[in-house]
């Protein structure tokens, strides 16, 4: 056993072998490999843009948490075998909030509000889904959300957007054409409670026989939107005490409508709304009754991941869903990280409604 | 009747290769899952969960085989240095591949995710729901995840000195029945 009579070869073989397992890990994990978009980057974008608030997710940042019962009409029970609709009630918690990273932003800063929903079944099973007050996305890909971050993001200067950037964006990105329509005429509303919010990304419904339909839902207000009403601007968190004010006198409700798509209608683009004549079935209502602080509340620490899905809904091949699941998952990690640190989270119990100046 | 075994136990090298295979592609699925938005990060998760927890039942298994079928002992020439390193580095190679599935698990339950595994199948939460927790758990999943991958580089660096350098059967041992002596 004399090592200096060892071949060279041997030596370097061994070398290449621990070289060659190093570099692909190195490879496959991204670290050289600086081109491919990373929810890391993605999620650094969003902080690049708003700042970095501790404890508050990287994105729809300033929310609220409410919660609720589904209370299911059984007609979504054909097309789907998971248990929340079949007829009954399943608990929700959920939580409103505005687009963007700035947790202290200006309830009328943005014309969007959002809604998500976490359904639990008796089951364990749960449903989480996320939705936006507008009926089209703006861009269709990962990469086209990523672009317009990046052509987001304030100048030092002003404070806001580059026009001309945003301009070389939306020329660049014909899709976003639907939404630029539909944000032309939209206006910050002064309730959470009258908006319609759209699931977006396409789904499939799985029932009994194994067939797959296309689907996509939205939650339909049952109070009716007061066109007088004008948000008190003074008060930056209105939305927030407008839902308040509602829930101390009396439940909210929603009805659950799903949207069957027809064959060749596409699935993978959030962009583009199917023809208005597809059916649609009322899966049931929903009944909000609680509001709580998001700070303290439930909602904080639930990931809208909208890939969480029972048995019965499947993700479709629309591409912004596993982007948003990988970006939520590093959001998620990043704010639950800092929670440990935050005052207000040691002591929920004092913890204030979302900042708002009404007691 | 107990002789020195001088070779692994059919059962012995059938679990380490197919674990072998199995451990590695979960470092390489983690570690791309995780940075990558394309519809790859859902089938990878997919793969990964159930994955997981089949590599957590076939460690416990496998230390069963490892209690019922004593290892091989190491060629008596080799250096103390060397013998320890087999030792520490053999016992970090279990106590990982039985950690990295209990802490994924427990880091999904902290996270007060459901864990599925897919076609319904479904575990309890192993630990209860709290951000705090998650997040050390998440974090702990990933750098004992690089630990696991680093100290597979070493092993089979150090299998490959065995098998080519000093050419003294312990490769062959995990390899083949017998230890040839040449
Ligand atoms: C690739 C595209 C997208 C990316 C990268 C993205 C990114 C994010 C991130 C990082 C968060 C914070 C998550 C957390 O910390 O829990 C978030 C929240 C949210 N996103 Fe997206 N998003 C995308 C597309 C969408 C779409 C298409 C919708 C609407 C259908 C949507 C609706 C929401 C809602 C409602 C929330 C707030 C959830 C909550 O209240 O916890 N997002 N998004
Ligand atoms: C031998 C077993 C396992 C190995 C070697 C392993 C390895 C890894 C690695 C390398 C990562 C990427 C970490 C990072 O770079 O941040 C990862 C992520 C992850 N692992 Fe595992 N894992 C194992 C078992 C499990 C089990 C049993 C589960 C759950 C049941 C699990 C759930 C996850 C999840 C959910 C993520 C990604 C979380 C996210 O997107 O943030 N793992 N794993
Ligand atoms: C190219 C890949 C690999 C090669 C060539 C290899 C080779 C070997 C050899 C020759 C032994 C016997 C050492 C002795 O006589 O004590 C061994 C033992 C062992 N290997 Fe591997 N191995 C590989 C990958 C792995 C992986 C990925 C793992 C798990 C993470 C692993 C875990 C173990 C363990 C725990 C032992 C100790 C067995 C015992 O003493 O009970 N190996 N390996």
């Amino acid at each position: 056993m004399d090592s200096s009579r060892t071949p060279t070869w041997r030596w370097l073989f061994i070398a290449a072998a621990i070289a060659v397992f190093a570099g692909l890990f190195a490879y496959v994990g991204g670290w050289i490999a600086p081109n491919r978009l990373t929810p890391k980057k993605i999620v650094d974008t969003l902080e690049d843009n708003a700042g970095v608030h501790p404890g508050y997710r990287r994105n729809h940042s300033k929310g609220i948490c409410v919660a609720g019962t589904f209370t299911s009409s059984g007609q979504a029970a054909d097309y789907s075998i998971a248990a929340l609709f079949a007829p009954g009630d399943t608990p929700v918690v959920g939580r409103f909030a505005l687009p963007g990273g700035n947790p202290y932003a200006p309830d009328n800063s943005v014309p969007i509000r959002s809604f998500a929903l976490r359904f639990t079944q008796s089951d364990g099973q749960q449903w989480r889904t996320g939705m936006n007050s507008m009926p089209v996305f703006p861009v269709a890909t990962p990469e086209a959300f990523f672009a317009q971050l990046q052509a987001g993001r304030p100048d030092p200067a002003t404070g806001k957007p580059d026009p001309a950037r945003m301009k070389a964006f939306f020329d660049a990105h014909p899709e976003a054409s639907a939404f630029l329509k539909w944000v032309k005429t939209a206006k910050p509303s002064a309730s959470y409670a009258t908006e319609t919010y759209w699931g977006l990304n396409a789904f499939y419904f799985v029932n009994e026989q194994g067939e797959r339909q296309a689907v996509r839902w939205e939650v339909v207000p049952e109070q009716a939107m007061d066109d007088t009403a004008s948000p008190d601007t003074s008060d930056p968190n209105y939305l927030a005490f407008d839902l308040e004010q509602r829930l101390a006198s009396g439940a909210l409700r929603w009805r659950l409508l799903v949207t069957l798509a027809a064959p060749g209608d596409p699935v993978d683009d959030a962009t583009k709304t199917w023809p208005a004549n597809r059916p649609q079935i009322d899966a049931g209502t929903l009944v909000l009754n609680q509001v709580q602080p998001q700070d303290s509340g439930e909602c904080r620490d639930i990931n809208y991941d909208p890939t969480i899905l029972p048995q019965g809904i499947e993700i479709s091949s629309d591409p912004l869903l596993p982007a948003r699941s990988a970006a939520y998952a590093d959001s998620y990690l990043r704010r639950t990280g800092e929670e440990a640190h935050l005052p207000s989270t040691s002591r929920p119990g004092d913890a204030h409604l979302a900042g708002s100046k009404h007691p | 009747m107990k002789s020195t075994p001088t070779a692994f136990s059919l059962p012995a090298r059938i679990l380490h290769w197919l674990m072998a295979v199995l451990v590695l592609a979960m470092l390489f699925i983690g570690v791309g899952m995780v940075a990558s938005v394309s519809e790859r990060h859902q089938w990878l998760i997919g793969l990964h969960k159930p994955l997981g927890i089949a590599i957590l039942i076939l460690v416990l298994l496998r230390l069963y085989v490892r209690w019922r079928y004593p290892a091989p002992p190491l060629p008596a020439d080799l250096p103390t240095w060397q013998r320890m390193g087999a030792y520490l580095s053999h016992s970090a190679l279990y106590a990982l591949m039985l950690a990295m599935p209990l802490v994924g698990w427990a880091m999904l339950s902290a996270g007060g995710y459901p864990i599925t595994l897919g076609y319904g199948v479904q575990l309890p939460p192993i630990v209860p729901a709290g951000p705090a927790l998650f997040s050390v758990l998440r974090y702990a999943h990933q750098y004992l995840a690089y630990l696991l991958f680093l100290t597979f580089l070493l092993h089979m660096g150090a299998a490959l000195y065995h098998g080519l350098i000093r050419r003294d059967g312990v490769l062959r041992s995990m390899m083949r029945g017998k230890r040839i002596e040449e």
